[in-house]
């Protein structure tokens, strides 16, 4: 009586059902979609506002004070001007790789956000352990990597979403692309998100695979998360950091990942050479950690 | 071992973190087509016998195999060929009801045409048409349940677990559980193994029960087996004068043993309907002025009660045992 042809034994089968399930949780519910529009908009707006780097170095804090103004002729003064206008679109340009301080932080905040978001999904494990989904899950067919594959792919998918929404709404909050910058460029941001998502989730994932408590790795991530996003380039320049911060800030996966997306969105040019040692350490990091993920899931998820 | 028997299990074992020993080296075999029940107190190891069975906990020692697979060497046909209806309600409380089904026919790589077809008629069978498409934290417990089932059959199983399907569920639901049951048995041949504490649910439902405790099975039988093994009917008696008439009754057909109680009688007989009127006829022969007779069915709990020394309900587990299972469950949840 079972249609044995009807079957599919590949490896690989229940990777969308699960996945979709974990999305389903998002994107029906309204109310936590709508949220995770409106989230970006707010942390751009208020960090991108309250932390603008960029004002510390405008024209009008360099203003030529009235007594000396008055030992140069009208021509001069605008000589001048455009000096020091120049002068601060240098200094901008050297420290950020772009005038626009919102423009560096936008893709900052678009990996904060992956960093978030797979975060979380790292602790849905938990959840569907306490809640028994988990060993439903096991007792199916469905390959235990699979399982894991599905909330990395699920997290994926969500970064890669609300990436968009934040370059969609930096557009009018001031957002320049750079002059080396190429519509198909975008391509490049998403392919460093996939990577740099499917290294994290599957880290927290790790963090998370034995526990039936919520609370253990939540101080955990709490502990990982602010150290992985300020140790990088997320909202300053590495070369503008201390030494030992630095040191930290050159090895976090996080910096070369939004360095990388930097140089394909807002640079004025792009190092090539550069770009592809950051699609490497990238790449080696996401590879690494994702074996580990599966490994784990072979390791514990089977007891 | 025996090619046709859907369980095979010998010497199963299982000891958590190295010292606690949930389950014994049981063995055990389960035909093809009967309805098993394992019964226990919690605590027992059932559900750690179920989730060994089900391929999610590795055996520590022994061996078992369901329908001729492995658990631990061919567990990946051994889960393409059952269904698992678990003791907690695992359905996805954000998804609809149809959505669950739908899901679990993926997981088992059920295609999308035959999976549609199936969710529908199981949707049928579970009376759960029309709140198919309401989301799962709208449900009742016994609705819950019932999808459990319909998620557990989505894969047309050759053998379905049942891990205490009627626990929690009001007199109602649990009658309708026992119907759904049943229906599986005869329409579908399938062959069931459940786990439950409550003693009637297993001598209504099942062909034979084992007893478990502290991890070892105490006794195998058919329910009438197994209280037939406790010799037969109890008939109480009680006359008007202090007379001791053991003598006299114990030479009546059929009466197996006599003990004085408390001023009454307790007569042990096979047939106790037989033998009733035959005591009643004997004692006003002799005399004797009846004032109370009355006859009472061997039960599960009975049978219970002289294997392991212990009424089912009262068995309490100890400090230590529950403190040792919850940082084994911590561990390993299950």
């Amino acid at each position: 009586m079972s249609e044995t042809n009807s079957v599919s034994k590949s490896k690989l089968h229940g990777l969308w059902a699960l996945t979709n399930r974990e999305l389903k949780k998002w994107y029906k519910a309204p109310v936590i979609f709508f949220l995770t529009i409106i989230q970006p908009v707010i942390w751009l707006g208020l960090l991108g506002n309250a932390l603008n780097l960029g004002s510390l170095v405008s024209t009008s804090s360099i203003t030529i004070p009235t007594e000396m103004a008055s030992l140069f002729s009208q021509p001069q003064l605008a000589i001048l001007d455009v000096f020091f206008s120049g002068l601060q679109d240098k200094i901008l340009t050297s420290t950020f790789g772009t005038t626009s301080y919102i423009s560096f932080m936008a893709v900052g905040m678009i990996a904060f956000t992956a960093v978030f978001t797979t975060m979380f999904s790292g602790m849905s494990v938990v959840w569907d352990r306490r809640l028994g989904f988990l060993n439903k899950v096991l007792s199916t067919p469905v390959s235990r990597a699979v399982i894991i594959l599905s909330k990395v792919l699920s997290a994926t998918l969500r970064s890669m979403f609300q990436a968009a929404i934040i370059l969609i709404i930096a557009l009018p909050l001031g957002f320049q692309f750079g002059a080396a910058f190429n519509p198909l460029n975008i391509f490049g941001v998403f392919a460093f998100l996939f990577l740099i998502c499917l290294g994290l989730s599957s880290l927290f994932i790790a963090i998370n695979i034995r526990s039936t408590r919520i609370e253990t790795p939540m101080a955990v991530m709490n502990l990982l998360n602010l150290p992985l996003t300020f140790a990088s380039s997320a909202f300053f320049p590495i070369d503008r950091m201390p030494g030992w911060l630095q040191a930290v800030a050159n090895v976090n996966p996080l910096s070369y990942t939004m360095d990388g997306m930097r140089q394909l969105l807002i640079n004025p040019v792009i190092d090539y050479s550069q770009l592809a040692l950051q699609y490497a350490y990238v790449g080696i990091f996401a590879l690494i950690l994702t074996t580990i993920g599966i490994v784990l899931s072979w390791r514990f998820l089977n007891k | 071992m025996n090619e046709a028997d859907a369980i095979n299990a010998e010497g199963l074992t299982k000891v958590f973190n190295g010292s606690l020993v949930a389950v014994d080296h049981i063995d055990f075999s389960v035909k093809n087509g009967e309805i098993f029940g394992f019964l226990g107190p919690n605590g027992a190891g059932k559900t750690t016998t179920i989730n060994m069975l089900i391929t999610i906990l590795k055996p520590t020692e022994g061996k078992a195999s369901i329908i001729g697979y492995d658990i631990v060497k061919q567990s990946s046909e051994v889960r393409y060929s059952i269904g698992v209806v678990p003791q907690d309600y695992t359905a996805d409380e954000d998804l609809t009801g149809y959505e669950n089904i739908i899901l679990c026919a993926d997981l088992y790589g059920i295609s999308r045409e035959i999976s549609k077809k199936r969710a529908k008629d199981l949707l049928e069978l579970v009376e759960l048409t029309s709140f198919k498409d309401k989301k799962v934290q709208t449900f009742s417990g016994g609705m819950r349940r019932r999808l459990e089932l319909a998620c557990g059959l989505i894969n047309r199983p050759k053998m379905l677990f049942l891990d205490e399907p009627t626990l929690g569920l009001d007199v109602q639901t649990r009658a309708a559980t026992w119907n759904y049951i049943k229906t599986l048995k005869k329409e579908f041949g399938m062959t069931l193994f459940m786990t439950t504490h409550y003693l009637e649910e297993a001598d209504a439902l099942c062909d034979r029960v084992a007893i478990i405790d502290h991890g070892k099975i105490v006794v195998v039988g058919t329910p009438s087996e197994l209280k037939d093994s406790l010799g037969g009917d109890i008939i109480t008696v009680a006359i008007q004068k202090e007379v001791d008439i053991t003598r006299l009754v114990e030479k009546i057909e059929h009466v197996k043993e006599v003990k004085k109680e408390n001023g009454s009688y307790m007569i042990k007989s096979e047939n106790g309907e037989v033998t009733a009127p035959l005591i009643i006829e004997a004692l006003r022969k002799a005399g004797h002025v009846v004032t109370r007779l009355s006859l009472t069915k061997p039960t599960l709990d009975e049978v219970y009660l002289q294997y392991t020394g212990k009424s089912l309900r009262d068995a309490e587990e100890s400090g230590d045992t529950i403190r040792a299972k919850r940082l084994a469950r911590a561990r390993f949840r299950h």
